[in-house]
């Protein structure tokens, strides 16, 4: 089960990030998870919304650069070792995993994490496969 | 000292009969020679016999920028592959680079109104000049190279590049003259005292800085920094490279070596020619070159002239500098970039056709800036950083390999661009000049 990232391109300027949440917070739509990469001069805003298919709509219509990618969320112990447990399992089946960031809350008494993977489809069989919880569109929605 | 006294000071009397008999043979040369110009001729319906001296020039058609390029290679020359002895490539627009060759007569053509711009400089027959133009494919080096020859002078032939070098050699050598692009001048300075050296002590005394448009202001500075006079040359490889025109030491003026290279200021909307005094575009056509004269080649570039004899003695018709251009070319450290070369290479990358700009800057006795700015639409757009490094890496190698200089390359968001009634402004040129 994949789940939707809205990714945002944005210059380094001051006042993207305010306008980009604004424009959001508008239209209704919650972020669930959020991260940034940045370079000196641009960044991709990286985000689960519980209203994927709004946010586009929202972002388009006002001339953001956006595009939806296929992401993995996945439960970890909140535990010690609870990250590196699952990460061992990633390896161990050679997934490569180009970044990785957290929700902002719990699922349950676990932390979820969302996982950009080479592979995706190929993550989420062999992580349910070893009885990792993958969380799907729906439960997201409930948060 | 006046290189040849008998041309440059001929009377305007003389000249007009000197220009009219070559004007004659140039008309019917090119069109036994060359098949493109017969046909040129046929299709505008003028014969060789209709030009009977130099005001018959206007019933000629004009030769431009396209005519070249569709020819490319050689169909604009009038000799025989085998009769040229050199041949210098430009870059082109899109597609075609632009090819010019010379024979050995054009090579001493050349040399001879090189040797004629560097004594209207003020060089003197036992100067040493350093010549750091470009070497290669570009005329800069080579044509100064011929020049400097021509008068025996001592050349030092740096080429451009190497600052730390460039002085060193100066500072062994002792050249008076230095030949190379204004800008690069201006940079030179800010190493020399970097590397704590007083400019204002340096042998050089005068220059001859061409290749780029440059400002009264820039030659201000270029004179304060060096403590030497700075004089300006102009020229562009399709009718010999530089040694079309140059300035005297009193600096009032390009001298147009208009025995050799016939100019006409045309209005470039109607073809006609302005009043004398008036701005419009230079068209040059080249009266005794042999290998690819051009008849009536319009340069694009806008400037004035006047026929007015100058204190010096010469009594060519003098240019103004540059006043500014009929298309959308510019030029940047002495190399012509298009627009369109750009966009060529955006078209060429995913084939998308994002919006771009052209940024140009120039800081203080720096060399220019060309920054390209791409919007990011989502068809270039990817969530992984380094997938946005290698498109911005892409664009910019591949730019710079049509360009031949380096770029850099901004990738911003849609519609932050400023657009005029819908269309991009694609060029923003910032520098001082």
């Amino acid at each position: 089960m994949k789940i939707k990232q809205i990714s945002v391109f944005l210059e380094n300027r001051k006042g993207r990030m305010y306008d980009i949440c604004s424009m959001l917070g508008a239209a209704g739509v919650n972020i669930r998870a959020l991260t940034i990469a940045e370079t000196e001069t641009f960044g991709v805003l990286r985000m689960v919304v519980d209203k994927p298919a709004a946010a586009m709509e929202t972002l388009r219509r006002q001339n953001v650069t956006a595009n939806l990618t296929d992401v993995v969320a996945v439960e970890v112990p909140d535990t010690p070792g609870g990250l590196a447990r699952v990460l061992k399992i990633l390896t161990d089946h050679e997934l490569n995993v180009e970044y990785m960031y957290g929700f902002v809350e719990k699922f349950s008494e676990n932390a979820l994490l969302v996982f950009r993977f080479d592979d995706p489809e190929k993550a989420h069989t062999v992580l349910k496969s070893v009885g990792v919880n993958v969380v799907g569109e729906h439960d997201i929605e409930g948060l | 000292m006046i290189w040849n006294e008998t041309i440059e000071t001929m009377s305007r009397e003389e000249l007009k009969n000197l220009q009219s008999e070559r004007l004659v043979s140039l008309a019917r040369y090119v069109y036994e020679h060359c098949p493109l110009y017969k046909k040129k001729f046929d299709d505008t319906g003028v014969l060789p016999s209709d030009i009977k001296g130099i005001e018959d020039i206007t019933k000629l058609p004009f030769t431009n920028k396209l005519d070249m390029r569709d020819s490319y290679p050689f169909g604009l020359f009038s000799r025989p592959r085998t009769d040229l002895v050199e041949l210098h490539v430009s870059s082109g627009t899109t597609g075609n680079p632009t090819l010019v060759g010379y024979t050995r007569d054009d090579i001493r053509l050349w040399g001879e109104v090189m040797a004629r711009a560097l004594c209207c400089a003020g060089a003197e027959r036992d100067d040493t000049i350093q010549i750091a133009y470009g070497y290669g494919l570009f005329t800069g080096g080579l044509g100064f190279h011929y020049g400097a020859m021509e008068m025996g002078l001592t050349i030092i032939p740096t080429s451009s590049g190497q600052t730390k070098r460039q002085l060193k050699i100066m500072q062994d050598f002792q050249p008076r003259i230095l030949a190379c692009t204004p800008s690069y001048a201006l940079y030179m300075a800010e190493e020399a005292k970097e590397i704590g050296l007083d400019p204002r002590l340096a042998s050089w005394k005068i220059g001859v800085f061409g290749a780029e448009p440059w400002s009264e202001s820039m030659r201000g500075e270029i004179e304060q920094a060096w403590d030497m006079l700075a004089t300006d040359i102009y020229g562009l490889s399709e009718i010999i490279g530089p040694g079309v025109s140059q300035e005297c030491q009193y600096k009032d003026g390009l001298h147009l070596f208009s025995d050799v290279f016939y100019p006409e200021i045309i209005d470039p909307e109607t073809g006609h020619p302005v009043p004398e005094g008036q701005d419009g575009e230079l068209v040059i056509t080249t009266l005794t070159k042999q290998g690819i004269p051009l008849i009536r080649y319009r340069t694009r570039d806008i400037v004035s002239m006047t026929y007015e004899p100058c204190r010096c003695g010469r009594t060519s018709p003098r240019t103004s500098k540059i006043k500014g251009r009929t298309d959308d070319m510019i030029v940047v450290r002495g190399i012509n970039v298009f627009p369109s070369q750009i966009e060529h290479v955006l078209l060429g990358i995913e084939g998308t056709h994002p919006h771009y700009q052209i940024v140009i800057d120039r800081q203080a006795h720096k060399l220019d800036q060309v920054e390209i700015m791409v919007e990011v639409d989502e068809a270039i757009f990817s969530d992984e950083i380094k997938r946005m490094h290698a498109l911005e890496q892409t664009i910019k190698k591949e730019i710079e390999a049509v360009l031949s200089i380096g770029v850099t390359v901004r990738l911003v968001e849609p519609k932050t661009i400023a657009r005029s009634e819908g269309k991009a402004k694609r060029v923003i040129d910032k520098r001082q000049m």
